[in-house]
């Protein structure tokens, strides 16, 4: 009954943004694992990208979808990095949370 | 209908996703929550006719990200749970909570004073992009990124590179001689050197109680 009548509009999909963008947010603050916050980064790009999406379907603007592109590049680069440093850290550190780097040095 | 139901099958993998790799304790398990949020994503791309980025986002997250992602964890074996029950920093989840509910209202403030009323409308002067009434296909993205986004893609080319170099040589082994004074390497053989002093001249002082001690 509730299904016959209900009609996906954009803001369906922008409100899942905004929740995943908030799980992504809360989980970078809460988690200690330096991995499971690259995760956490992870998702909130990726609600980024589902309301540019939208807006790009909204808008019949196809640039929306071209931005996705390079935030994807940009996330691919991002993640080739960071985990390059997790690598250096936790090879010297098993143990180590993203509490104990007060310092930069490898 | 059709795209209602398919939007509530994705949006709840996507949620179950998400939320698994924030709640799961052991990272690898997380990791494989956001193969679900990240298909989920994909999911509801071909349901706005993103079909290129659905196709891009399965091949580069979940069949590149992601499996670095495992690797790293699974090769350096870290895979360890984290004890979830604990609270490092006193207050740190209130306060998150408290951040994670404003920026849900934030967004949601944000949306419902643009989105709901200006659903399908256009900006207002023409661009050459917008020119055809149809959504956008692979055609389109692709001639709108090699001609007005051109620029910004021989610089994420550029990017691609130094992320490629960065990793090498971040990555790579250290000798033992080249190795930067560590702050916590120090301090940890230094509490080390204190306690094996204590433990000698304990044994000095009282050597019979020795088998006590052991």
């Amino acid at each position: 009954m509730l299904l016959a009548v209900a009609e996906v509009t954009p803001a369906w999909y922008l409100t899942l943004g905004a929740l995943l963008f908030t799980i992504g947010a809360v989980g970078l603050m809460v988690r200690r694992n330096p991995l499971v916050m690259f995760m956490c980064v992870e998702l909130m790009l990726n609600a980024v990208t589902l309301t540019f999406v939208t807006f790009s379907r909204m808008l019949q603007d196809v640039n929306g979808q071209a931005v996705v592109v390079f935030v994807l590049v940009v996330a691919a680069a991002e993640v080739v990095v960071g985990l390059a440093i997790i690598v250096a850290l936790l090879r010297r550190h098993p143990e180590v949370t993203a509490d104990d780097l007060k310092v930069l040095k490898g | 209908m059709v795209e209602l139901i398919v939007f509530l099958i994705a949006a709840a993998g996507t949620l179950a996703g998400a939320l698994g790799v924030i709640l799961n304790r052991n990272p690898v398990h997380a990791a494989l929550s956001l193969v679900g949020t990240l298909f989920g994503i994909a999911v509801l791309f071909v349901a706005q006719e993103a079909h290129f980025l659905a196709a891009v986002q399965v091949i580069v997250y979940a069949g590149a990200i992601v499996v670095l992602f495992l690797f790293v964890l699974m090769l350096l074996g870290v895979d360890r749970a984290e004890d979830l029950s604990v609270e490092p920093i006193k207050g740190q989840r209130v306060v998150a909570g408290i951040i994670g509910v404003g920026v849900l209202c934030l967004t949601l403030v944000a949306l419902a004073s643009t989105s709901f009323e200006a659903t399908g409308a256009r900006p207002a002067e023409g661009d050459r992009n917008l020119r055809v009434e149809a959504v956008a296909d692979v055609n389109q993205l692709g001639e709108s990124i090699f001609t007005d986004h051109l620029f910004a893609l021989e610089i994420t080319s550029v990017l691609l590179v130094i992320a490629i170099v960065g990793a090498v040589v971040m990555s790579r082994r250290v000798k033992r001689d080249q190795l930067i004074e560590d702050p916590l390497v120090a301090a940890a053989e230094a509490e080390e050197a204190a306690r094996r002093e204590a433990e000698e001249a304990a044994q000095t002082t009282e050597p019979e109680t020795e088998g006590a001690d052991a």
